[in-house]
Parts: structure tokens; sequence; C-alpha cells
């Protein structure tokens, strides 16, 4: 059974427009898009910036509450929780930041910040929390010493392990991780991204994965879902969709990735224009006007997630036989590079 | 029009970058920039005789983790460090002449005109007050004396080759007015607007999307100058660069044509930085870390640098650091086990020329 289900998700904002505030837009940042987590996996998610990441993120925290949909943990709806319910969803829950600078309190010694969750929800002693703390920073690779000193004695990777030994502290069974190594130091970043593997490893963890580097999320995730202005585009095994992406969205995304080495040459689309605001999303096809493939019926029709050889693609070019064999020939033409 | 200057100036990219191959552009020799705390106590190397060098329409990336001393070494060659830092020894020889000497008046000629930077937030660089046009246009008024109406066609044409839709009505507009994509172009634009020599990036790319970020790149390789990018991200190397210098530390570890040095890199802390990156479609592997962190600059080991951290260090490694080895041609490594590998004849014993 699925650690996390989503299905149906929507979260839409209300944007005031004009001082007096007499029209009203709604930001439709998270527009229906369903997923589930398994357990002691990894759910990449990808996407540019106003695709509905981070609002995806806090839907799953519960630091918003959805328009619409549904969140399932470990088959239990979200909303129908009584306290208790929520107190346990979210001990269960726990959240890895961006930026380590930030997510610790400056003025709070290592001890109390990873305590902090171990005091406020369950009734232990001092004593109990200490030793509790002293496992945890073993667990992170940290020395013990750590736990009588300040965040600002610390560099950046090690602020991180921090954050992720407060993140471990209530046992959870999910950690959202949102961009949890672009704020560090290159050399500093496989180190992090290796201690959470391992951490997944021993204790079974699930993780929702969020980040920019595209290279990073094919690394550690099982899943990947691509979101494109609120909607899921395409979604599928994490190493099959970052070979071989389906949706013209994720080929363009996937193409532009940075290379790793200087003799690996990949076909390049260079997509033209920017994302549209998602106040105003474009109709039909959300991503029809910068798409290479764009017919007649993607700017009034909106494809649907359907299976493509495994996985889900929002495509028209997907909906028929014969529309397959037109992708061949114009993917075969459209190459820049 | 009383000035000289053509209005219909061409901007359009000539497609592919022209490999012009002239004699070095940039020259830095044994160049170090130390910051000095005001009693003069705390020395902080932040670069330290580096030696490298560009040629003309070469694109050259310096990469280094944060402290390393990347973002020191372009302000040095602009000459805009802050007050506390010194230009300590060396020379920058710049189409042949020393910019190290150079008064502040002269540098004024030079910085926008001949040597222009783009630096890593457009929102931080564009005046909130002042119009598009009005700052694109100021480097075209002040370096080439133009006219308001040469100077704002000219912004016009320019926008026009960094792709701005609609440059006619974007040029009134304010930088609030643009997305971040387009700010960052428009800063790409103020920089190329007096055809410099030489265009130096620090970071141009990490505010931008994936998507975006292809169209940005591809846009200032089109304009076949020489490039400096500074950057953390090997993958911006290794798609734009024909040179790498990699950064630990204030100096440069190693130097060298980008495909050998991702094919054999010398220096282990190059090596290290190689394996560390996560590739598309192996997720299987585990990285490779590098452990420990980055030496504080201020209080460096002896010996090399990068002792602490690395794999392969040896007794030497700890007590003498090491001198810049040219093991083969344009290649450079600061590491002893590059010592073996090179002949006494072409070693380059602190001097720093080829």
């Amino acid at each position: 059974m699925a650690v996390l289900e989503a299905s149906g998700l929507t979260k839409h904002f209300h944007a005031k427009r004009g001082i007096l505030g007499g029209e009203r837009g709604v930001v439709r940042a998270v527009d229906g898009i369903s997923f589930s987590i398994e357990p002691g996996h990894t759910l990449g998610v990808v996407g540019e910036s106003g695709c509905g990441k981070t609002t995806t993120a806090k839907l799953v925290l519960g630091l918003e509450d959805p328009t619409a949909g549904t969140i399932r943990f470990e088959g239990r709806d979200l909303q129908g929780l009584d306290t208790a319910g929520r107190r346990h969803y979210r001990k269960s829950v726990q959240a890895v930041f961006q930026d380590p600078y930030a997510s610790l309190n400056p003025r709070m010694r290592v001890d109390a910040i990873i305590a902090e969750p171990l005091v406020t929800n369950e009734p232990l002693s001092a004593a109990e929390a200490r030793s509790r703390v002293l496992q945890l920073l073993d667990l992170v690779g940290l020395p013990s010493r750590a736990a009588d000193l300040f965040p600002h004695e610390f560099s950046g990777g090690q602020r991180q392990r921090i954050a992720i030994a407060r993140a471990l502290a209530l046992s959870p069974k999910l950690i959202v991780l949102d961009e949890p190594v672009s704020a560090l130091d290159v050399s500093i970043r496989a180190q992090i991204l290796n201690l959470l593997r391992d951490l997944q490893a021993e204790l079974g963890l699930s993780y929702l994965f969020i980040a920019h580097d595209l290279a990073a999320v094919a690394h550690m995730s099982h899943m990947i879902v691509v979101m494109y202005l609120g909607k899921i585009v395409e979604s599928g095994e994490a190493r099959t969709l970052a070979r071989t992406p389906k949706h013209p969205y994720t080929e363009a995304l996937f193409s532009a990735a940075l290379p790793s080495h200087p003799d690996e040459r990949r076909e390049e689309i260079i997509l033209s224009g920017e994302v549209p605001s998602p106040l105003n999303p474009p109709l039909g096809c959300r991503f029809h006007p910068r798409c290479p493939h764009a017919m007649a019926r993607c700017a009034d029709e909106e494809p649907m997630l359907q299976d493509v050889e495994g996985r889900l693609v929002a495509c028209h070019l997907y909906d028929a036989a014969e529309h397959r064999a037109l992708i061949r020939i114009a993917a075969g033409v459209s190459q820049v590079s | 029009m009383s000035n000289s200057i053509p209005s219909s100036v061409s901007y359009e990219p000539t497609g592919q970058r022209l490999p012009v191959k002239t004699g070095p552009l940039l020259e830095l020799e044994n160049l170090s920039t130390h910051y000095v705390s005001s009693g003069g106590t705390r020395v902080v190397r932040a670069v330290d005789q580096v030696s490298l060098r560009i040629n003309a329409g070469e694109t050259l990336g310096i990469v280094g983790e944060s402290g390393s001393g990347k973002s020191t070494l372009a302000l040095t060659i602009l000459r805009v460090l802050p007050p506390a830092a010194r230009i300590v020894e060396g020379r920058m020889l710049f189409d042949g002449e020393d910019l190290v000497q150079k008064s502040d008046a002269e540098m004024r000629h030079i910085r926008g005109k001949r040597i222009a930077m783009i630096l890593q937030d457009p929102m931080a660089s564009l005046n909130p007050l002042f119009t598009i046009g009005d700052q694109v246009a100021e480097p075209i008024r002040v370096h080439e004396g133009a006219g308001r109406a040469t100077a704002w066609q000219r912004a016009r044409d320019l926008l026009k080759s960094v792709r701005i839709p609609s440059p006619e009505t974007r040029v009134t507009q304010y930088p609030h007015e643009m997305s971040g994509g387009m700010r960052q172009r428009i800063v790409g634009a103020i920089g190329i607007s007096c055809e410099p020599r030489l265009l130096i990036a620090d970071e141009p790319t990490t505010s931008l999307d994936l998507t975006i970020q292809a169209q940005y790149l591809n846009l200032l390789r089109a304009h076949g100058l020489a490039l400096i990018f500074i950057t953390h991200n090997l993958g911006i190397v290794a798609k734009m660069c024909d040179q790498l210098a990699v950064m630990y530390a204030g100096r440069v570890v190693e130097s060298g044509p980008v495909s050998r040095i991702f094919n054999a890199p010398v220096h282990p802390y190059t090596e290290a930085l190689l394996n560390s990156i996560p590739r598309m479609g192996d997720s299987a592997q585990r990285l490779t870390a590098i452990e420990g962190q980055p030496p504080d600059l201020a209080a460096l080991p002896r010996g090399c640098a990068f002792a602490p951290r690395c794999d392969r260090v040896f007794d030497r490694c700890r007590v003498e650091a090491p001198p810049e080895f040219a093991p083969a041609g344009r290649r450079t490594a600061r590491c002893w086990l590059a010592a073996a590998d090179s002949t006494p004849s072409d070693m380059l014993v602190q001097s720093g020329t080829a």
C-alpha cells in the first residue's frame, strides 16, 4: 500500500488585481494532480518555477489545505482525521528545506534544535531526549560534540545534516525534500545525496524529492512526475523517463539539462518563449504555445493523462497510433543544435 | 547627425562561434589579490598566484566552490575590488596593456567598453527607476558619445538581437515589467552593447529556469566574443567552454582544454569534482563524495590546501605547497602528482609564463 496517495489534488489562490481589488483572478497553482508514493521509494517532482512543485510540497505537509481533491496517508483521508490522527500525520511527514542558513534558529543550540520535535510531541525526560539527539547526530555523520554548538559554527553541508537529523527525530515515514542540495557547494552535494540514500535504505523512508537539477532528481528517484503550470504532463519510472521522455515538454526539459561531459552530445530542443502566467494559463493544452509539435486541437482541447507504454503522458500526440508515427517524423525534423 | 556612429550596426548573431586563432587577449601572470583587515593583522589570500590565458573568441570557464576566489578574480580583472582588497602582485595583460598599472580614469574607459561583465542577479543589476532604453543606451552614450536618439535606436537593435519581443515598446518600460528571463537578457544586451572584446559572466544562469537557460547560453555564445564564465556548475563548462580553470582556496589548481580535463583530470580535486556530479541515467551508482569541508582562506593549511581532503595525499603535500606544473601543452596543475609526469624543462615554478 502506498504511504501517500494524492488524487485530484487542487489548490487555487485568489489574487487581487488593482489597488481597489475590484477584479479577482484565480491562480491555479496545482490543478487536479494525482500521484502516489510507495514505502521506501522516492518520488521526484520536476518542473520550472511556477509549475506548482512547492505548492504540492506544502499541501503534502499540511501547510496549505487543498481547494479540492484528497490526500490519503496510509489509506486514510487527511480531511477526515481527528486531532490525534492529524498529530500522527504531522509526526510521520517531515521536511528538509533548501536553505540550511534560514531553516535553523541561530539562537538555539543544535541539541535543542534536534530535540524540539521530540520534546513537543513525546513525553521524554531530558536525558532520554539527549541520548536520542546523540543517536541522530551519529546517524547523519556528525560528532556528538556538535550537540552543544550553535548553527553558525557549521558549514552549509553540516547544517543540512542537522536539518536532516531534526527531520528524522520523530521517525517519520515520509520526508519532503524541497531543493535539499541546491544551496550547497558542489563538493558537498554528493555527500548529502549519499547520506539521504543511505538513510532511506537503513530506515525504509519515503521521499518526495523536489529539485531543479534533473540529473540529481533522476539519480535519487524511483518515480518522476513532470509538472507544467499546475498540471502533471508526464509521470513514470525515473530512469526510463529520463532516457526516453515522451511529452514534448519533458523532452525539451531533459534536452536542456546541462551535460555531465563535454563529449555528451544531445539533440537540443530550444523552446521559444517563457512559462505563461498561472493566473491566465493558455486554453487547451497549457504547453501548446511553446510546443514544437502543437496541432490545431491542442489549442482548444485539454489532453488527459493516458497510459503510453507503461507511463502516463498528457499529450494529444499519443491519442492514436497514427499520431505516434507523426511524432517520429516531427522529431527528426525539429532538432536544432 | 553629428557623430560618426553608424546607426544600423547589426547585432544579429553570426551563427556559430568563430574560432579566432590569434594571440592571447587576456593574460594573467602570477596575479594575487588579498583582503587585508584594517589593522593588517588578518590577510585572506582570495586570489593567489593565478596565471591564466584567454585568446580572442575563446570561452573560459572558471569553476570553484564558494570562497575559492573565483568572483574576486573577476572583480580583480575589472579593477572593481572592495576597499579592503589589494592587488599585491602580478600583471594582467589585456591586448598587451597591463591593467594593473592603469589609472582609475583609464579603467573607466575600458570597463563596459572593452571588457564587460554580467552579474548573477539581473534584478539587482538593473536600476528600477530608469527605463530599459535608458539603461541599455547608457554605455553607448558614455563610451561612444552617441546622442540619445542614436543610442536608443541601437538599444532597440540590441534588444531585438537578444530576442526581446516588440523592443519598440519594451525600451520605454521599467525592469519590474519584465520577467526574470527577459531581465537577464537585457543585462546581456547591456553587456554586449559596446561590442566588448571580453565578457565576464558571473553565474549568469543561476536565477533562470532550465528551458530559459538554454536559450540564454546560446545567445551569449553566438556573439563571437571572448567569454569568461564564472560558475560552480560543471555542466555549463561542459556545454559552453573551450578552456577550463579549476580554483580551490584562491589558486588555480588545474587548467587546460575542457575535453582533456574532463577525460583525464590531473588534480585529485578536479577528478573528485567530476565524479561527484550525478549523471543522467545511472541512478544505481553511488556518488563519489569529497569528504570534509573547503578550507578557511584566512587559515590555510601548510602545504597543499586540498591535502586534508585528498585521497591521494602523501607526506610532501602536507609540508610543501606544489608549484604550477605543466604536464602537456596548455595544461597546468598544482599537484605533486603532476610533477612525475612533467619534464623539468616545462615546469613552471612560480614564474607563470608558458
